[in-house]
């Protein structure tokens, strides 16, 4: 089984940098621009958490939206709101409220690693910090359903 | 003492002599093992019994060293720390550490990452600089843990055969490097931090960095390099902030 390695073997010329010196020809292996996230399950995880990021700028993008129709009156806005009600508006309302939930907890679960919380010499335990941004979320989201006269 | 349980390893090695090919090409073998050995024990076993021309880096099988890093199954390890146990009834394939240059065989060109270590200054830049007489430079346990995790890289390089950005942007400083600068800035003793700033602190540094994580999940001591990038980019903003917004900073 011989399956070729994509890449370039650079001759050596002069004395170049990486290993280019006399009598060696290291061999440069490519690497897909496009596809390199599909060679391991870690690469398409991360790439889910950042894929979220298209649907909540289209979810921004939507808000601007109401913004102006609501600054064009009342019956702009309401028919605006009548639109999104359609069953194709529900679902894509739901898939953004999806894609920001992964986005929000995939990014909630790593924070520990970019802000430690060090007590003498032993570290919080990584759950209090990912419990700390959980809770905050809860609280934020009673206080926006509140104001927006649900509950 | 019983004996040891042995049996049949299939390898598929990727094969380099930059002196007859023009690209690699992967070689099969099937090597006796001991149930309890290593990668590296099984390509020990082919170098000694069966092809002498297999060129591969090596040195404590102990993943103390941090030399034998290799692709095993498309995943960064240490050979001497992938156990044959792991693979039963798999078809093993070994190939130079991803995202560097192959040299020969599976020795693979590591200028890049020498280069890049020298540059963020990974040692000791005294806060004081003190005589031997005026004693040692002392340090309390909480201050050793602060930087103790990021102090067990081995610069095995394993952190950028997995690193999606290093392979697509080779100018990043890259996981490894920059930890170990963090590793001196968060250490009490040292006085450096400005200096390793103007380098890690940039767009080649760790503003290269989109936290894909990989570098965590392969890294053999725990090292956390993932962690490490994330806490110096906080750092690098909140300095930022204090030079930008704060009276007296300098804009």
């Amino acid at each position: 089984m011989t399956s070729p390695t994509p890449g370039t073997a650079r001759p050596s010329s002069g004395s170049p940098p990486s290993g280019q010196g006399r009598g060696r020809k290291p061999f440069v292996r490519t690497v897909s621009k496009t596809g390199w996230w599909l060679k391991h399950p870690r690469y398409m995880r991360y790439m889910s958490r950042e894929v979220t990021c298209i649907f909540i700028g289209a979810f921004a993008l939507l808000m601007l939206c109401a913004v102006e129709r609501l600054s064009k009156g009342q019956a702009a806005y309401e028919s605006f709101m009548a639109t999104l009600q359609q069953p194709l508006g529900v679902v894509g309302l739901l898939l953004v409220l999806a894609f920001a939930l992964h986005n929000a907890t995939s990014w909630f679960n790593v924070t520990p690693k970019a802000l430690p919380v060090q007590i003498g010499e032993a570290f919080l335990a990584g759950k209090y910090i990912v419990g700390a941004h959980y809770a905050v979320w809860i609280v934020a989201t009673l206080v926006v359903v509140f104001f927006a006269g649900v509950l | 003492m019983s004996q040891l349980k042995r049996r049949m390893v299939q390898l598929e090695v990727l094969r380099y002599d930059p002196e007859k090919d023009s690209e690699p090409h992967f070689q099969k073998y099937e090597v006796e093992c001991n149930e309890e050995w290593v990668v590296l024990d099984a390509l020990n076993a082919v170098k000694e019994s069966m092809d002498p021309t297999l060129a591969y880096r090596w040195s404590c099988h102990m993943a103390v060293c941090g030399s034998c890093g290799m692709m095993v199954n498309g995943e960064p390890k240490l050979s001497c720390h992938a156990f044959l146990r792991d693979y039963v009834g798999m078809v093993i394939r070994v190939e130079p550490l991803a995202n560097f240059p192959i040299e020969r065989d599976l020795v693979t060109v590591a200028d890049d990452f020498i280069d890049k270590l020298k540059r963020v200054k990974p040692y000791l830049i005294p806060k004081d600089k003190k005589t031997i007489a005026e004693g040692e430079y002392k340090q309390t346990p909480a201050q050793l843990m602060k930087y103790r995790q990021f102090s067990m890289c081995i610069n095995c390089m394993l952190c950028y055969a997995a690193c999606p950005e290093y392979a697509l942007q080779p100018q990043f400083l890259g996981p490894a490097a920059i930890t170990l600068a963090h590793r001196y800035n968060q250490d009490s003793r040292d006085g450096g931090r400005d200096e390793r700033q103007e380098v890690i602190a940039t767009n080649e540094g760790v503003w290269e960095c989109s936290f894909v994580g990989a570098c965590s999940e392969v890294c053999p001591k725990a090292v956390d390099p993932a962690g490490a990038l994330q806490q110096v980019k906080v750092a690098s903003t909140l300095d930022w902030f204090k030079e930008h917004l704060l009276p007296g900073g300098t804009p």
